[in-house]
């Protein structure tokens, strides 16, 4: 018998009782972004800390200038610049244990680097002569994504395997406001939500995604709120208080590492230069609101610190400086050599075992490089 | 010298071996998609793998193919070998992303330093009376992919070895399944499957003289079935099987084709565009002397999959394949 057909006997009952999986409330993130610097809770924080924070970002700040710079000498091919951004660079690769895995989108090279990665190999892709100019798995450290958001995934499966090794390793990775519009966004936080993988997300809002400002990037009442419907926490953080960031992105770091599962947390910054050297920032936003954020710079935010606690003094200062100059140089001097390519590379690396149409295309371009050689091309 | 029984077995039923095998001889070997564990996928291939290996082993996902191949991506940099499901052709679209710009490339990029051992089986095809976006032959779009190889098995033996061979490759590899001959049998010793030739071989399935049928996965048994039928109209047709179209295997092709003087390719995807063309030039280019006519193309129209009522006009039959035959006869017409 149908339920048609049994209608007279059939007595509507509400549907079985309907539970949240999840309260949300201990997800949500706070009203507004924690800060450390400029509160009474900087007295408490570590002046070891503050001091190795302190040089990390002024070593950044330069690395910024002389990457920028070197694209205007046409060494570069292209700079996304992190200046003003500092602080989330750092200590997103400060945060990390040697065994944890940094997944950096195309404009996080400076993480790349404060995690330890020679600065002439993090900047292979930026160049031209490799996409990526360094062996992942030897430092973990991801290749750097040029595609939005579509390393998050990445992230997400590495730290799942590990956890299924029985390994304790953490990713980090990190992405842009702009990246959080992309399907991969989403996926990768559900997939790591479901299988509660040890992941950090950083989303560093700097204000743009090239042109477009947040509010047509996003309804959302902050990115960090996207958490809540993955069953995630979100955590709001001053992005240029680089204590702040440091403690939000460790705290997430060790609730991950303890099989507490993801975490996104969202670092309000600003991006100081324009979205690389190949744009005009001009267009989309005013001088006013750049002089705003320029006054509330991460590394003069720091140095006040340090400075009024008596952590630091001139001399440290310009230690400081003088540190991120000798970096600066050595750049320089390996970034004016132009680097030997061998065209016969086209070739590696395709598959394991070239395919008989790879070898025949890799004679012809040995053939033509023979021609070349003997000048009959 | 002992003689071993042999049973029939269906091409699921083969592929669900090698799933089962390569998980028992390999602990990195991990299955994942949407279904694959409790119900063993749609097609039943993952039948018991999860309830063998665990569900960690053989992982039902959540339903997003961009994720599903995206963290695929991280297990493999974790030294996992992947083995991930798509369902169905048409599902497979959401992760092209991922599936182009970085699983066919991790490699390369990365000069080698990190290799992503991932096979991403993809049923494909027409025939089953399947509803749209259950039946595109998406083969042209893989091929068009640099770093990837793209396999495709037409036999039961085949369906075994080659997704042994993909799983043990150290590149990714999409592995075409062709859904109308999952039920397809044969007589197979499931206890001692027989080894195949490594991915990049052709096979010759029928020898003949008079002209080469180039074709793969669902219109093997077409093309068989046709040659059969053209020994009536006087046709000694030979059959070759590609089973791989990355790489490409042109020494049997042209070794066939040389032979026998005229070539047809035959395959359900598109014509245009379709990897018909491409076979077609490579035979053009490598064998033009031997040939006593051009080489003609019997693929699917340039529509998109047509709705289920309507597949049998579309799909390239026997007839079809008969009437190209017809029109090798160049030098005859000319």
């Amino acid at each position: 018998m149908t339920v048609m057909e049994q209608r007279g006997a059939y007595r509507p009952t509400p549907p079985p009782a309907w539970q949240p999986r999840t309260d949300p409330a201990p997800l949500l993130p706070d009203a507004s972004p924690y800060r450390v610097l400029g509160t009474e809770a900087a007295a408490q924080a570590d002046p070891a800390l503050l001091r190795r924070l302190y040089a990390e970002l002024v070593r950044g700040r330069r690395y910024n200038a002389q990457a920028t710079a070197l694209t205007k000498q046409g060494r570069l091919a292209v700079y996304p610049s992190t200046t003003g951004q500092e602080a989330c660079e750092v200590a997103a690769a400060l945060v990390l244990q040697e065994q944890d895995w940094l997944f950096p989108s195309y404009r996080d090279t400076l993480a790349a680097v404060a995690r330890g990665l020679d600065p002439v190999q993090a900047l292979t892709l930026l160049r031209g002569d490799w996409h990526t100019g360094y062996d992942p798995r030897e430092h973990r450290i991801a290749p750097l994504s040029t595609p939005l958001a579509t390393q998050l995934p990445h992230a997400v499966g590495l730290a799942h395997a590990a956890r299924l090794k029985g390994d304790d390793v953490v990713a980090l990775a990190m992405v842009g406001d702009g990246g959080t519009s992309e399907g991969d966004f989403h996926e990768a936080l559900n997939f790591a939500a479901v299988w509660q993988a040890p992941v950090v997300f950083l989303v560093q809002n700097n204000g743009f995604a090239i042109s477009v400002p947040l509010a047509k990037q996003t309804a959302a009442p902050s990115l960090a709120h996207k958490a809540v419907g993955y069953g995630m926490p979100g955590r709001l953080v001053d992005g240029n208080d680089a204590v702040a960031v440091h403690e939000v992105l460790g705290d997430a770091v060790r609730h991950a590492r303890e099989g507490g599962g993801p975490t996104l947390v969202e670092a309000i910054t600003y991006r100081i230069e324009a979205h690389t050297n190949a744009d005009d920032a001009t267009r989309y936003r005013g001088d006013t609101e750049v002089e705003a954020w320029r006054a509330h710079d991460p590394i003069a935010l720091l140095e006040h610190e340090l400075t009024e606690r008596g952590l630091i003094d001139e001399d440290g200062i310009k230690a400081a400086r003088d540190a991120a100059e000798t970096m600066a140089a050595e750049l320089r001097a390996h970034m004016n050599q132009d680097p030997v390519l061998d065209p016969m590379d086209l070739f590696a690396d395709v598959y394991a075992e070239p395919t008989p149409q790879l070898r025949e295309q890799r004679e012809q371009l040995a053939a033509e490089l023979a021609a070349e050689r003997e000048g009959t091309h | 010298m002992t003689t071993v029984a042999l049973k029939p077995a269906t091409m699921a039923q083969a592929l669900t071996r090698a799933l089962r095998d390569a998980m028992a001889a390999d602990p990195t070997v991990h299955v994942m998609g949407e279904d694959v564990g409790t119900l063993g996928g749609v097609f039943r291939v993952t039948d018991g793998l999860a309830k063998e290996f665990g569900e960690d082993r053989c992982t039902d996902t959540p339903l997003a193919e961009a994720g599903i191949l995206g963290t695929a991506v991280g297990m493999a940099m974790y030294g996992l070998r992947p083995v991930v499901e798509m369902q169905f052709d048409a599902f497979a679209y959401p992760a092209f992303e991922q599936l182009i710009s970085h699983v066919s490339r991790m490699r390369n990029r990365t000069r080698g330093a990190m290799p992503l051992p991932i096979t991403i089986r993809v049923p494909y095809g027409g025939g089953i009376g399947g509803v749209e976006h259950h039946s595109d032959s998406s083969e042209a779009y893989y091929m068009a992919t640099p770093g990837l190889h793209v396999v495709t098995p037409a036999t039961v033996a085949d369906a075994y070895g080659l997704l042994r061979a993909s799983i043990a490759s150290d590149d990714p590899v999409v592995f075409l399944e062709p859904k109308r001959l999952y039920w397809s049998k044969d007589t197979w010793n499931p206890e001692e499957p027989t080894p195949v030739d490594p991915i990049g071989r052709a096979v010759v399935r029928r020898p003949g003289r008079s002209a080469t049928l180039i074709t793969y996965g669902p219109s093997l048994p077409v093309c068989l079935e046709a040659a059969e039928a053209a020994r009536a109209e006087g046709w000694d047709l030979e059959v070759v099987d590609l089973r791989s179209l990355v790489p490409f295997d042109d020494e049997t092709v042209c070794a066939s084709v040389r032979r026998t003087g005229r070539a047809l390719v035959v395959h359900e995807s598109g014509g245009y565009g379709g990897p018909g063309g491409e076979i077609a030039a490579r035979v053009t280019e490598r064998c033009f002397h031997h040939l006593e006519a051009p080489v003609l193309r019997v693929a699917g129209f340039d529509i998109p999959y047509p709705p289920p009522m309507l597949e049998r006009h579309h799909l390239p039959g026997v007839d079809r394949i008969l009437d190209a035959v017809g029109r090798l006869q160049w030098e005859a017409d000319n």
